[in-house]
């Protein structure tokens, strides 16, 4: 060391910046991406995906999950298995109603408290208290009232079930999960804002591996690493820089030039050939789990009211076209499967592919050979992908004498349009947290009707099927319910299936241990710099 | 003066009253649920509703604008639910990064434009007067958009004179103490030189692009306003009375022909200071425009009726100051006390 600061004084400063830069540079990460966090707090109104990331990165859960390899070498979270953060240890009673977790005793929030099982009880009453999507989340996993939550001791934190959910768990392990450091948000609380929601919007009440340096709202946020942290093994990158470039294209000059380490969100045309290039670039992939780029007929109303009208577009779509031009095959078909579904693999291909005689045949069974006029609506946020798409099945659909008209609905109308469910066809795509198919199928085909069926798809066998996979204990059983469900809702086709997109993070060589997590957004934990 | 000045800002209060209804009820007649649009990932009808009330969207329209204007009048301009912040801070951060690109691509546009239409008009027919119009049509006719990716690849990407566009300064460097918010100015008060040389880099690109932008119209009105004048009766008076070529182009010509450039120049500058939103976009300057068009697209009322309103004010403090400006050029134009 001594030598060190000796040579720098001996030599010119100019001489001994490059080396410190260096340094630097090491332990720095560049990232950017098309947006960033709206705000701090995931369990927050309003909360954009980017504020996932903050929570998973700035907060920590009592659990995390597991990390397993993939067949393609990438690194991905282990959705079976949960692994101590918070909590050191946690039993689950013998009559498996409840579980009782035992913190760590060394651990504590950025500002130096200790944490605590209040903190805990606080942060979990936080979330069903505020709202919205945090509330909706924990109710997933049958977390629904404060009751249920309870701190015996400062080290010892008890949840009671209401039911034996196998998705309770593993729902404390999500970002919505986050422990907040209770005694400095009741600090920043008003008497209007009992949650400090206000306060916690711009400002970090956490105890996660990263602490927010600076945050900037839709210009850049910094992290740097908490060196208390006791949750897990300490980052190697002390400090990440993660900056707003709304341009794909000057994100993708900007990681070839080297300026940059790391970006996403790009669109798939840009992966591939990234991918393809020799440069000192990489590209990531992953198909995003238990979710699906879907064309969705409303089956409330004619002529989708009528199967044999679904299964005729299911038979006349282009998939390959559509593979091929609109996602340049960056992900995993979802078509041309066997006929019943083999497994309880999710998502399944379907067994539609493109076929004209089989689609006319079905029209004309269906009485409707000389077509109908319709409108195909998409979400221009992701016009990427939605838009060639759109056209791909406008074609096809124009050879069963259909005629479409192609609606772009722009982002903020989006939502409230789908909430209207009178959209008679559409492109979309929806992805669930928690890797199970009757997760998924509890959105979007249940007959609760919630937002994401976009079909408005109702059938009480379904439904029945859907609810006996969520509590059954029994493998074989369940595998049942699973694959009855799946082969109804094929047969049936209210949507059908296209393709399993893929997540693509594109980074320097140089950057190893990227992980791939369900909520999508990067985990600079375990991410290093050769 | 001063007067003037009071008397014309306070005539400016009804076109302000003006603003504000109109843009709440146009805010409120865009077909976006932000109820919906922020109840985001798991928006059941009941969320929505739930998210509704908390933004207070469920009372009646009277009732929300007597709440909008009510805050408006305690300096409070609302929240913006996209960013999670106050409105005003939000307009106070960003302001700055706009005008301060706005102002130097003015400056640069006027730096050129002027000379060439100057010389334009006095050689009209010349390779000059060519040179302005082709860069004038190009100017106008090459999107800012595409200008800006162009100069990126080639200034950037192709030849690496140009730093990365990521913004007002590179990620290594840190933000000067606020003092103006302009990155130019606030580093030299805390004299910190790499930050200067930084931002101004930074600044290089994104102000040549919008500068190729409002080069146009500024060479063009200065060559046609020169041109006009040049032949005007009291030219030829100066020119017979034998006053030197020199005198008669700037101190007769160029100044009388000052006027409507610099009515030009207000026009440009205020159209520049909200539309500059793609030339932001590509170079990722955290500048005001973007930040409108976001809370457009999500249907985000505070910040969208802050943005008017603030350029609104904007607009009645700049048709002021050329007013003023006016009179310093030509005393017959000194407004009236």
């Amino acid at each position: 060391m001594k030598s060190r600061t000796l040579l720098c004084a001996a030599s010119l400063v100019l001489a001994c910046a490059p080396a410190l830069a260096q340094d630097k540079k090491q332990e720095t990460l560049i990232v950017a991406n098309e947006t960033g966090p709206n705000m701090l707090d995931i369990q927050g109104v309003g909360a954009n995906r980017p504020a996932y990331g903050v929570a998973w990165l700035a907060y920590d859960r009592l659990m995390t999950y597991g990390k397993k390899k993939l067949a393609n070498g990438v690194q991905s979270y282990d959705f079976a298995k949960l692994e101590p953060e918070l909590a050191e240890s946690w039993q689950i009673a013998k009559d498996g109603m409840s579980v009782t977790f035992k913190l760590r005793k060394n651990a504590t929030f950025h500002d130096g408290t200790p944490v605590t099982a209040k903190d805990v009880k606080w942060s979990y009453d936080r979330a069903l208290a505020m709202g919205g999507f945090p509330t909706f989340q924990m109710k997933a996993g049958s977390l629904e009232k404060p009751e249920q939550f309870e701190a015996v001791d400062d080290g010892t934190f008890k949840v009671t079930f209401l039911r034996k959910d196998k998705m309770t768990m593993p729902d404390m392990a999500v970002p919505v999960a986050s422990i907040y450091n209770s005694a400095l948000a009741l600090k920043n609380a008003t008497k209007e804002d009992p949650w400090a929601a206000t306060w916690l919007k711009n400002n970090t009440g956490g105890g996660g591996a990263y602490k927010v340096a600076s945050y900037k709202p839709g210009q850049e946020i910094i992290y740097e690493r908490f060196d208390d942290w006791k949750s897990g093994p300490l980052p190697k990158i002390k400090r990440v820089i993660q900056r707003e470039v709304p341009s794909a294209g000057n994100r993708r000059a900007l990681l070839a030039k080297g300026d940059i380490d790391m970006t996403y969100e790009m669109p798939p045309k840009d992966f591939a050939e990234m991918s393809q290039e020799k440069g000192n670039v990489k590209v990531s992939s992953v198909p995003a789990e238990n979710s699906m780029i879907y064309v969705g007929m409303n089956v409330t109303k004619p002529p989708f009211d009528n199967a044999k009208v679904r299964q005729a577009v299911a038979y006349v779509l282009p998939y390959d076209k559509i593979m091929a031009s609109a996602l340049y095959g960056r992900g995993a078909p979802l078509f041309g499967g066997k006929k019943p579904v083999s497994g309880t693999d999710w998502p399944t291909p379907t067994p539609y592919a493109t076929d004209l005689a089989k689609a006319k045949a079905l029209m004309k069974e269906a009485g409707m050979e000389a077509g109908f006029e319709t409108t195909l609506s998409f979400d221009l946020g992701q016009g990427t992908v939605s838009e060639p798409m759109a056209i791909l099945v406008q074609e096809a659909l124009a050879q069963l004498n259909i005629k479409v008209a192609i609606n772009k609905v722009p982002g903020a109308n989006w939502r409230a349009a789908l909430l209207k469910k009178d959209i008679p066809m559409m492109i979309n795509r929806f992805g669930g947290w928690l890797n199970y198919p009757e997760y998924f199928f509890l959105w979007t085909y249940h007959g609760q009707n919630a937002v994401f069926n976009t079909m408005s798809y109702q059938n009480p066998a379904v439904d029945k099927l859907i609810d006996a996979a969520r509590f059954e204990a029994d493998k074989k059983k369940y595998a049942q319910d699973v694959k009855g469900f799946i082969d109804i809702a094929y047969t049936d086709v209210p949507r059908i299936p296209v393709v399993q997109p893929m997540v693509d993070v594109a980074m320097q060589k140089n950057v190893e241990g990227y992980t791939y997590w369900f909520h999508l957004q990067p985990d600079y934990r375990q991410i290093f710099k050769k | 003066m001063l007067t003037t000045i009071l008397k014309r800002l306070l005539g400016a209060i009804p076109n302000l009253i003006g603003v504000v209804v109109v843009t709440f009820l146009l805010t409120r007649a865009l077909p976006g649920d932000p109820a919906a649009f922020f109840a985001g990932g798991a928006g059941t009808a009941e969320a929505v509703e739930e998210i509704r009330k908390k933004l207070g969207l469920d009372k009646s329209l009277p009732e929300q604008f007597i709440v909008y204007v009510r805050d408006l009048a305690r300096g409070d301009w609302g929240m913006s639910h996209a960013t999670g912040q106050p409105v005003l801070t939000e307009l106070t951060t960003r302001l700055p990064a706009s005008l301060e690109l706005t102002l130097a691509a003015l400056l640069l546009a006027v730096i050129i434009a002027i000379p060439l239409g100057i010389l334009a008009a006095t050689r009209p027919g010349s390779w000059v007067d060519h040179l302005c119009r082709g860069i004038a049509t190009a100017g106008v006719s090459l999107p800012t958009f595409f200008t800006g990716l162009l100069l990126a690849y080639i200034f950037y990407f192709l030849l690496g004179w140009a730093p990365a566009p990521l913004g007002r300064l590179d990620p290594y460097l840190s933000a000067p103490p606020l003092v103006t918010g302009f990155y130019l100015i606030d580093s030299l008060i805390a004299r910190d030189f790499p930050v200067f040389v930084g931002a101004l880099k930074q600044l290089i690109l994104p102000t040549i692009t919008l500068a190729l932008f409002v080069l146009a119209p500024l060479a063009r009105m200065t060559r046609a306003s020169m041109l006009g004048v040049l032949s005007a009766d009291f030219i030829r008076t100066a020119r017979a009375s034998g006053l030197a070529p020199r005198t008669v182009l700037f101190s007769y010509a160029f100044r009388n022909a000052l006027l409507p450039v610099m009515t030009t120049l207000g026009m440009v500058f205020s159209f520049l200071l909200g539309s500059n939103v793609l030339v932001e976009k590509v170079f990722a300057w955290p500048g005001i425009g973007s930040f409108a068009i976001e809370a457009l697209v999500a249907s985000d009322y505070a910040p969208v009726q802050g943005f008017v309103l603030s350029m609104a004010l904007l607009y009645v403090l700049l048709n002021l100051s050329i007013d003023i400006a006016y009179g310093f050029v030509d005393p017959r134009m000194k407004i009236e006390n």
